[in-house]
């Protein structure tokens, strides 16, 4: 599945960038994520010229951080999403969001190649389930992290499918607790 | 990283903060609770994937300006943004709150509020209010009801309700439905973190003089 193979390669642009600072890795991604991240800023309320400062600061925080990315745990593109989701609050608070303590892989953890493919195909399989849903609770979901939906108005969406992608987050945890120790 | 903690976070609660819709004293509610509690940090994660896919799935992505690419790359030329010097340890606050303390829990400015209980109100927008509470062992905290949704969770000791016993990472939710009274453990004073939507409802009539001292 070519989609499935793409997201995995996001991951390698990543690594590229992290190892060499390899800017034609950089140019691609950007050119994927940077549009849809000024959208996402977008129909979150921003005005165009914020929504495009947004996107480069965050595309920006991308390279910085290459180093603490942990693809057992997360996508690219849920990594992107957290970074723009940040920003977009710093931005209305003009401070930092609390963020929970960073666990970080370093170079001696470096996730097992097996765990990565597997976090990836979890998550291709939860957009699978995602899209499936009926129009309505979809764009409920959307309204949500668009930030139109308060926290109360939100509890009705815990049907959501996140079993599978949940356990895999928490083993990736647990051996990164373990290669910590 | 505590293996016993019993009560998490609400699936609500946890999807708020991943799509970012939450005040900033529920944030850092969530956030001290991630730190200490790998269950709801995937549960967390999770919730991220879903934002992952709604930033994936967008159709009308905005095209940038052309010379974008070239102005992220003289933002990157600059440098990474200095990061924060690495905190002090301290075993009863989680980074989070040691960044809104400016310290460890020694630092923390603590005002009492009577019977020997002491608070510091953290400073964060004012949605929602968040605040430490230091209760002496065996102390019992005023008799009160809520207006809104009050999370507590504990950071250091324990503390006892009508609902049930709650020691460090656990978070009590409370709502207008709860009246309790919440008693710290004999053998070690009790520290929370407690946020609130809304001013408590204190019960009797010799505390209720109390809350314009205790701002909540
Ligand atoms: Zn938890
Ligand atoms: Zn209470």
């Amino acid at each position: 599945n070519g989609r499935r193979e793409t997201r995995t390669e996001w991951v390698d642009h990543v690594r590229r960038i992290r190892d060499a600072q390899d800017q034609a890795a950089f140019a691609e991604l950007f050119q994927h994520f940077a549009p849809r991240i000024k959208a996402f800023l977008m129909k979150s309320g921003s005005d165009a010229t914020m929504a495009e400062e947004c996107a480069q600061e965050v595309m920006a925080t991308l390279w910085h951080k290459a180093h603490l990315f942990d693809p057992a745990r997360a996508t690219v593109a849920t990594w992107v999403f957290t970074i723009a989701r940040n920003k977009r609050i710093d931005v209305l608070r003009k401070q930092r969001r609390p963020e929970p303590e960073e666990l970080w892989w370093g170079p001696e953890a470096e996730p097992e190649q097996d765990d990565v493919i597997a976090l990836q195909q979890e998550t291709a399989q939860l957009r699978a389930a995602l899209t499936a849903l009926p129009d309505a609770q979809r764009e409920l979901i959307e309204k949500a992290y668009f930030g139109d939906l308060s926290h109360r108005e939100i509890a009705s969406q815990t049907g959501l499918p996140l079993g599978t992608i949940k356990s895999r987050i928490r083993l990736a945890l647990d051996r990164l607790r373990h290669a910590m120790n | 990283m505590s293996k016993s903690i019993k009560h998490h976070l609400t699936d609500d609660l946890l999807m708020a903060y991943a799509a970012g819709s939450l005040p900033e004293a529920f944030d850092l509610m969530v956030a001290t609770h991630l730190s200490l509690c790998d269950h709801c940090r995937a549960r967390a994660e999770s919730y991220d994937a879903v934002g992952g896919h709604v930033l994936e799935e967008q159709t009308e992505a905005i095209a940038m300006s052309d010379k974008s690419l070239a102005a992220t790359m003289a933002l990157i030329s600059k440098g990474a943004p200095a990061s924060k010097p690495a905190r002090p340890n301290c075993s009863v606050l989680p980074a989070p709150l040691q960044d809104y303390v400016g310290g460890t829990v020694s630092d923390i400015r603590w005002k009492p509020i009577g019977m020997g209980v002491k608070q510091a109100i953290l400073p964060t927008t004012s949605e929602a209010s968040a605040r430490l509470l230091f209760i002496p062992a065996g102390t019992a905290v005023p008799d009160h009801s809520h207006n809104g949704i009050e999370l507590t969770m504990v950071l250091q000791g324990a503390f006892s309700d009508e609902v049930d016993r709650f020691a460090r990472g656990d978070v009590e939710i409370a709502d207008e439905d709860l009246e309790h009274t919440p008693v710290a453990d004999i053998s070690e004073d009790c520290i929370c973190l407690a946020v609130t939507d809304a001013p408590l409802k204190f019960t009797k009539l010799m505390p209720r003089l109390f809350q314009p001292f205790l701002r909540i």
